[in-house]
């Protein structure tokens, strides 16, 4: 029956498309012979689709719809986009802070990452284990962050505050500083929470890179004249590892995008004049507490958009270089 | 894979402790200064956690604060005994939900991801490049960008206050799936090739072959799917009270405030054990794999 209906269906594809008919038939042919290599795909396949590729699509249909999770969807063409970019005071605030963070916490802590790893390469090996910990401790902490609420505490009995009103008497600051409510000092809190929590599998891809590279070619580069390690790591190492650097700034940057939860857990919801807003948060406010879903997606599609062509950019930037 | 036997050949190491020739005595210095400062700014919050679960009550709200304790004490270790008594559901349940979901997760990750990482990797079949371009872009969607859309869908399905809501999202993850595929492609052709000859199966060639010579591959995933669902509080996709994870009832016990600092801390400190003595173990695996994890331009 199944047999009957594929012979079918060919027949009707060359009878429409008879230029393609024969490379058709080799192609399901192709597809025939390969049927346990597809089978073993599935699994991932599947839950893969319905939770990332269905999502993004999802994302994108319902941006151009309002959505209250209730009622069907109703088309309203642009009119979320419009009024993101021409009414939503707030939307602008986020874009500014995501890309603080995407634009500061990014490099730096990529740069923080590859020196870290280039450093912790020359360490002998139970302390280089040790250092491996010590760096990637935040990114298996889980919600441990949360002590930096004590950290940078808005009282004196925060440690910063406290350190900085007792041993800095020359008037430095008399009064405590407000780390996460005081919208001045919000993003820089959160910054420095943010590069504490960054080293994740970037920084691991560097070391493990930084490790790969053969060290018979360091011997002949100091016969070729190499005198110091940054010569060395110019000349060699970099070359050697430019595959690992690429996923660590990919992984890097995308992850800077998405801050939001940690703004949300510090600083509370909503931050003191949207000071700590950013694209994540203006999701999960039109998401989960406006239930605006086609609002909330038409922002997420913006954000996607937004990690998509950055990323673009920095492979581009960084293939380019060589 | 070169990399484990280079460590473990005293000689190379020997060889590479004599290649320091590029190291001047000043420049050491200035690393392991430089390691030391910003190794202290890493660790600060985690000694400070560690600090502070040991701390009496006094101690707590003593002023100026200090960052030493002087009369450690293991009673906030023991209060979160007390308090777990007092939570909705018993704290069994919570425990529970956390590790069923945690290794059911971790588990399902590693098989699905490396059993699609495999065909990926070594066979040629249409669509394979086309495949393995989406899993790349879907790569850099890191976070909780496609959270809401998720919710969406599981709504639709029926998902939300189930195991499923949990455990799913989390096993295809590309992460997994990249990793292997790197990882796998470092195996020989020609022992596939004899393993076919011999008339195994492609799932059989993945499950006896493959999947022995990949262990640090999975050792490494298991840490980072571990990290990630450890940490998970279900926040959107539960809403039953006997559904929710462990960070969730530990968040119950803080909610007491200020007091509860001590606490707070001890109980953070509790769940970040089991992932850094995964990380410890699977350590030297994860160095091996993560040499992989690269991208081509």
């Amino acid at each position: 029956m199944k047999e009957r209906t594929r012979t079918r269906l060919m027949w009707a594809y060359r009878v429409f498309f008879p230029k393609k008919a024969k490379r058709t038939r080799s192609l399901w042919v192709e597809i025939k012979m390969n049927r346990q290599n597809y089978l073993m795909l599935a699994p991932y396949f599947i839950l893969f689709t319905l939770f990332t590729v269905i999502p993004v699509a999802v994302s994108l249909v319902l941006g151009f719809t309002y959505f209250n999770m209730l009622e069907t969807p109703s088309f309203v063409g642009l009119s979320n986009y419009v009024s993101i970019f021409l009414n939503d005071e707030i939307f602008k605030i986020a874009v500014k802070n995501t890309f603080i963070f995407a634009l500061i916490t990014g490099p730096i802590s990529y740069i923080l990452c590859f020196i870290l790893a280039w450093f912790i390469n020359d360490l002998p090996k139970p302390l280089r284990t040790f250092m491996t910990l010590v760096f990637y401790a935040p990114s298996l902490s889980g919600n441990l962050y949360l002590i930096w609420q004590f950290i940078f505490s808005d009282d004196q009995y925060g440690l910063v505050n406290s350190f900085l009103m007792t041993f800095m008497d020359l008037g430095i600051t008399k009064e405590p500083v407000k780390w996460f409510t005081d919208e001045k000092y919000i993003m820089i809190a959160l910054i420095i929470v943010q590069l504490w929590l960054s080293l994740g599998a970037g920084f691991l891809a560097l070391e493990a890179g930084f490790k790969t590279v053969d060290t018979s070619i360091y011997e002949a580069g100091a016969i070729d004249g190499i005198r110091n390690r940054f010569q060395e790591l110019v000349y060699i190492t970099l070359p050697a590892m430019k595959r690992q650097m690429l996923f660590a700034a990919v992984m890097q940057i995308s992850s800077s995008f998405a801050v939001g939860n940690i703004s949300v857990q510090l600083c509370g919801f909503p931050s003191t004049n949207y000071g700590g807003h950013t694209i994540m948060t203006h999701i999960h406010d039109y998401g989960t507490i406006r239930y605006d879903m086609g609002y909330a997606c038409a922002l997420s599609t913006l954000l996607l958009m937004m990690m998509l062509i950055m990323n673009k950019l920095i492979t581009t930037v960084l293939v380019e270089k060589d | 894979m070169q990399i484990g036997v280079y460590m473990k050949n005293p000689k190379k190491t020997r060889r590479s402790r004599a290649k320091k020739i590029n190291r001047s005595r000043r420049g050491n210095m200035l690393v392991f200064l430089m390691l030391l400062l910003l190794g202290g700014f890493m660790l600060l919050p985690v000694v400070y956690t560690i600090v502070q679960a040991f701390k009496p009550m006094e101690e707590l709200f003593l002023f100026p604060p200090r960052f030493t304790v002087v009369n450690p004490t293991v009673k906030n270790f023991k209060l979160i005994g007390q308090l777990i008594n007092n939570l909705w559901v018993p704290f069994s349940r919570y425990l529970f939900n956390s590790v069923f979901v945690s290794v059911a997760g971790t588990a399902g990750n590693v098989i699905i991801a490396s059993m699609a990482a495999y065909p990926l990797a070594k066979n040629n079949f249409p669509g394979k490049k086309l495949l393995f371009k989406i899993v790349m872009v879907a790569l850099l969607f890191s976070g909780g960008v496609l959270g809401l859309a998720q919710y969406i869908i599981m709504a639709k399905l029926h998902m939300i206050n189930t195991y499923w809501a949990l455990i799913l999202p989390s096993v295809a993850t590309p992460m997994g799936l990249f990793l292997m595929k790197q990882f796998m492609e470092g195996i020989s052709d020609s022992l596939l090739e004899a393993a076919r000859i011999d008339g195994m199966k492609e799932f059989g060639i993945y499950w006896n072959i493959v999947m022995p010579n990949v262990k640090p591959a999975w050792l490494t995933m298991i840490i980072f799917a571990f990290q990630g669902m450890w940490a998970m509080t279900g926040g959107n996709f539960i809403y039953k009270e006997e559904l929710k994870l462990l960070p969730t009832a530990l968040a119950q016990i803080q909610s007491g405030g200020i007091a509860r600092a001590g606490v707070s801390a001890a109980a953070n400190l509790l769940m970040f054990l089991p992932p850094v003595a995964i990380f410890l173990i699977t350590q030297s695996s994860i160095m091996e794999t993560m040499a992989h994890a690269g991208i081509k331009e």
